[in-house]
């Protein structure tokens, strides 16, 4: 039985990550784009993608992931994700990844505004360009401001992957659930958390590092 | 002839005219020592001369070779980069490179500059030994590969002003260099712009140091809402000023009222 357990899980890990990273690998790259729009210099668009965040961190995840996973479905009269397991990763990816570069991007404005405006200027009066002000001057000190709470989101993440439960996608919550509901037995449950808490353990210990790398300027 | 003309120079932040037509000139060698009490423009004005803002009009000659003038229709932009070359910046807070050493702060705009030339290798070593005087030449030797937050408030404006002189500006800019240091702390860097002054360094002084401001300065301007009211060497504006505001001013001063 503990084998059988171990397996399911380990395969409701793997869906597990995959949710996660894919959505990190749009989620960033998004924020920053989002984050660049909510400061942009033409009001409508700085408007809009103001308004875009606040409904998407004013709303549930979960309530998000039940419109995208349905909502085409009802709207168009045929289902845009396929209905297998790949098909709900892919719905879940979306979702996910909409909201935490909503998340992110507020989290790169901080940092990136966060810079004071003497480091740019003292850069100009040095003769640099815009971008070695970049590169060689604001970058680093943004990552330094940002890191932290990246580090929390990142970590919050790993834990809403489980809402992937919610439109059935096998992930690791549902894995150790699924036990329960036809052997009932609760062991599988803590076992599955402690998983999620290996998991959150490694990322942790990386972000230290990284931050540790970071602490050697103020 | 003068190596700085600054004429009639006019700035509006939406709508409200905080300079309004400011003129004067700098000698080569000369130090200019700029007072008056807070919002008088003097740092709109700093920031206007070494091309942080730009002016809403006005015209600003540097060596005899015109850098901008609103009549005509030079741009703004253009060549901005060589046009604030001319000029160095010491900022009231410092603003030094808080992921640089020292060291790293004072060299890192002469290596950037630097490394579009052929020479680069050769010049590396220079920029280095340069960057290493100028730091012993601000009593920062044994500072030299701490970081910034690891220095007193004096010690990381005296690097500034090493950042800035690594660059050989023309004209060195100083806005309120002290203002934001401990008191105990001010001396230290004072006695770094005085042996400067002593040197002949062309220099930009805004200050609310008017003990300082009348032994360093060659030349006083006292602004007062967003114009020059008086001008004239140290003792005369300072000592025996003839203008009804800059008496009142001063009086203030005198009576600590001043931050
Ligand atoms: N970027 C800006 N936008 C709008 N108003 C500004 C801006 N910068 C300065 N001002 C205004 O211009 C006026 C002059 O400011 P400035 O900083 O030049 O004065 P100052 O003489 O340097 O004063 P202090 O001694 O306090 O440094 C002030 O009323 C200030 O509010
Ligand atoms: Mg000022």
């Amino acid at each position: 039985m503990f084998w059988t357990v171990t397996l399911t899980l380990l395969k409701g890990l793997l869906t597990t990550f995959e949710i996660f990273a894919y959505t990190l690998l749009i989620a960033l790259p998004l924020g920053l784009v989002f984050a660049f729009a909510s400061m942009s210099r033409f009001a409508p668009l700085r408007g809009l993608m103001n308004v875009i965040i606040w409904i998407i961190r004013g709303t549930p995840l979960m309530l998000q992931l039940i419109i995208i996973f349905y909502g085409p479905g009802l709207w168009l009269g045929h289902n845009i994700w396929s209905g297998d397991e790949a098909g709900r990763i892919l719905a879940t990816v979306v979702a996910f990844s909409f909201n935490y570069a909503c998340y992110f991007s507020v989290i790169f404005r901080g940092g990136i505004q966060g810079v004071p405006k003497g480091q740019r200027e003292a850069g100009q009066m040095l003769g640099m360009t815009k971008s070695q002000i970049f590169f060689k001057v604001t970058l680093l000190q943004m990552v330094k401001r940002v890191v932290p709470p990246m580090s929390n989101e990142i970590i919050t993440l790993v834990k809403d992957t489980s809402l992937a439960r919610i439109i059935a996608a096998y992930e690791l919550t549902f894995s150790g659930y699924s036990f329960m509901k036809s052997d009932g037995i609760t062991w599988p449950l803590f076992y599955t958390g402690l998983f999620y808490l290996l998991f959150v353990g490694i990322l942790t210990l990386i972000f230290g590092k990284i931050e540790k790398k970071l602490d050697y300027f103020q | 002839m003068a190596i700085l003309q600054v004429n009639d120079i006019h700035k509006c932040f939406d709508g409200t005219e905080v300079l309004k037509g400011v003129s004067f000139e700098l000698e080569s060698g000369n130090a200019l020592a700029i007072i008056g009490s807070s919002g008088s423009g003097k740092t709109t004005l700093l920031r206007c001369i070494n091309f942080l803002e730009k002016p809403t009009s006005g015209s600003i000659v540097l060596k005899g070779e015109s850098l901008f003038d609103s009549s005509a229709a030079d741009d703004w932009e253009k060549d901005l980069r060589r046009k604030r070359l001319h000029f160095g910046m010491v900022f009231q807070n410092f603003n030094l490179f808080p992921q640089y050493t020292a060291l790293e702060n004072v060299m890192l705009a002469p290596d950037l500059l630097a490394k579009k030339e052929p020479d680069y290798r050769s010049k590396k070593a220079l920029i280095r030994e340069n960057a290493e005087e100028l730091l012993d030449r601000m009593g920062l030797k044994e500072r030299m590969s701490h970081y910034p937050h690891q220095l007193s408030g004096g010690q990381q404006q005296r690097v500034a002003i090493a950042r800035a002189l690594a660059l050989q500006p023309d004209i060195l800019c100083f806005d309120e260099p002290t203002s934001a240091l401990d008191p105990e702390l001010t001396g230290e860097v004072l006695r770094v712009i005085r042996t400067l002054a002593e040197n002949h360094t062309t220099m930009i002084i805004v200050t609310h140091e008017m003990a300082f401001a009348r032994d360093v300065a060659d030349r006083v301007i006292f602004m007062d809402e967003g114009v020059i009211v008086e001008e004239g060497d140290p003792a005369s504006v300072i000592d025996h000023p003839t203008k009804e505001r800059t008496k009142q001013f001063l009086t203030r001063y005198r009576e600590g009222n001043i931050e």
